[in-house]
């Protein structure tokens, strides 16, 4: 079964250890991006990943404006409440393994080189209609 | 390369498991053995079009042997030993479905998660390519590659000793069956090629059961997904139905009870049959359906036989019946509001039931029933705002 990690930069509820990125020491970066990583490789390596990709904090919206007109454009707003910095997808035999996997993500190290404790959000993909549903 | 364009995929595929077995016979380690026949397979779907061989099998086995006595001597090269594994090879042994069987058992090692477990069968028994499996499970074929390699250290760390589990084999194949058509293959009518390969080379009547039950429920596809709609069972158009394969799924089956060692695919397959009987709705013999349900109990209340035994009370002693029944039934338990619902709506509480379909929407585990719940609370919700 698929789940999808989302990681948020605004959005989500407050992380224990909270400091906005540029607080931390450049050596802490790297870790953190060091730590992103390898988790994802030990994903490829179990046969559990699917796929991930971090955002542009920066978007726009996007709307159809009717027809033989140009989409509609706006934005972005610093407001939006909800800003989505990054997703992996994970394909894994049950929910628990998905939350303990995000668990071991949000535990990736921030400012003071201690886990960030960040909220993930955790959403299930739509399976397939099986072939025995109705019996 | 398209496959199956010019190569008789199911052939070559069908011989898969017997080529398998007989390196491992020679004296080829199991997971060497099976990334050699796989190496061999994709080279035979590349090659056979415009060369194909006088003997499919012997051409697989030949050059399988041959990429596995390449790769040994190669590590071999590499840690510096002198081992010479193609010097060993015992030939002329009689070929056995035991080692077959033996593969099964293997490929589904309680020791295996399921996703490993069904990757694994279908690579090794059921000679897809990796590719193929990960195209059918939406996964990159790294991932794929990895999950199976994986599966094959899982398995030579833990061993393999005595004639196999085949309650695993048979969820495996489950499990297979269950994933329906996906990709370019159809997922479900390989796990009843596999089932039916097992079920030759074993005399137990849960086998055919599975075997059964699997024909019957995929007679009903062209029926249950039209024009990408879910249909359910009460307004499927049944002249859709695959005679064929229903009347080899109850001749399978019938033959199976006889032994009267009954178990829960058997009992499953039972009520599919039933279902089938009928030729029109309206004539399903649900009290029948009410007591397999109750035989399905005796191996364990799993909450989807409760929930499916309140829908079959609920046709044959009427919706308060019904609700009883579902009583029992935990409100977490996938698609009980949308049992709630029809249960409701036939009572005649519009209310009740417009929002339970509403609940059943949000709760739906795929896109089609997502759809087809929010269709019910759209009708429910037209009738209450005429009345």
């Amino acid at each position: 079964m698929k789940y999808l990690m989302l990681k948020h930069y605004r959005g989500a509820p407050e992380a224990v250890n909270d400091h906005p990125m540029h607080e931390w020491s450049p050596d802490e970066i790297d870790a953190h991006i060091r730590y992103m990583d390898e988790f994802a490789d030990r994903l490829r390596e179990s046969g559990e990943y699917v796929g991930g990709e971090a955002l542009a904090p920066e978007g726009m919206w996007v709307r159809y404006d009717g027809e033989g007109r140009p989409p509609k454009t706006d934005g972005p707003f610093a407001e939006t409440k909800d800003l989505i910095a990054g997703w992996m997808i994970i394909d894994v035999d049950s929910e628990e393994r998905a939350i303990e996997l995000a668990g071991e993500l949000s535990a990736a190290p921030g400012f003071g080189g201690r886990p960030i404790h960040e909220w993930l959000e955790l959403r299930p993909f739509f399976t397939r209609l099986e072939s025995v549903t109705e019996a | 390369m398209e496959v199956g364009a010019t190569v008789d995929s199911e052939l070559v595929r069908g011989l898969v498991p017997d080529v398998l077995a007989g390196l491992i016979r020679r004296g080829a380690d199991f997971a060497r053995a099976e990334d050699a026949v796989q190496e061999a397979l994709i080279a035979a779907l590349d090659g056979w079009p415009t060369s194909p061989p006088d003997d499919p099998r012997a051409w697989l086995s030949t050059v399988a042997w041959r990429r596995f006595v390449d790769t040994t001597r190669s590590e071999a090269a590499r840690r510096s030993r002198e081992e010479r594994v193609g010097a060993r090879a015992p030939a002329g042994v009689a070929r056995s479905s035991d080692d077959t069987l033996e593969l099964y058992a293997l490929c589904a090692h309680p020791a295996l998660t399921p996703s490993s477990a069904v990757a694994l069968t279908l690579r090794a028994v059921g000679g897809l390519t990796t590719r193929q499996i990960a195209d059918a499970y939406l996964v990159p074929e790294s991932t794929m590659a990895q999950r199976i390699a994986r599966a094959k250290r899982v398995i030579a760390d833990t061993g393999f000793a005595g004639p196999g589990d085949l309650g695993t084999m048979m969820h495996t194949l489950y499990l297979v069956f269950n994933e329906g058509y996906a990709g370019d293959v159809d997922l479900a009518a390989e796990a009843i090629r596999l089932t039916r390969q097992l079920s030759a080379m074993v005399d137990e009547p849960e086998v055919r059961g599975l075997l059964a039950l699997m024909l019957l429920h995929h007679a009903r596809q062209p029926a249950r997904i039209v024009d990408g709609r879910l249909v359910p069972l009460d307004e499927q158009d049944r002249s859709r139905w695959d005679r064929a394969a229903i009347a080899e799924g109850v001749v399978i089956l019938t033959a199976a009870l006889e032994r009267d060692r009954l178990g829960p695919y058997q009992a499953q397959a039972a009520i599919a049959a039933l279902h089938a009987d009928a030729e029109r709705a309206d004539e399903t013999d649900w009290t029948q359906i009410v007591e397999w349900y109750d035989e399905l109990r005796r191996f364990g209340d799993h909450p989807i036989v409760l929930l499916n035994r309140a829908v079959a009370v609920g046709e044959a002693h009427g919706p308060d019946a019904g609700l009883v029944a579902l009583d029992a039934v935990a409100p977490t338990v996938p698609r009980r509001a949308a049992v709630a619902a029809r249960l409701h709506e036939r009572r005649g509480d519009l209310d009740l039931a417009a929002g339970l379909y509403e609940e059943a929407a949000t709760a739906a585990p795929n896109e089609l029933e997502r759809a087809h719940q929010l269709k019910q609370a759209s009708r429910v919700h037209a009738q209450l705002r005429r009345s």
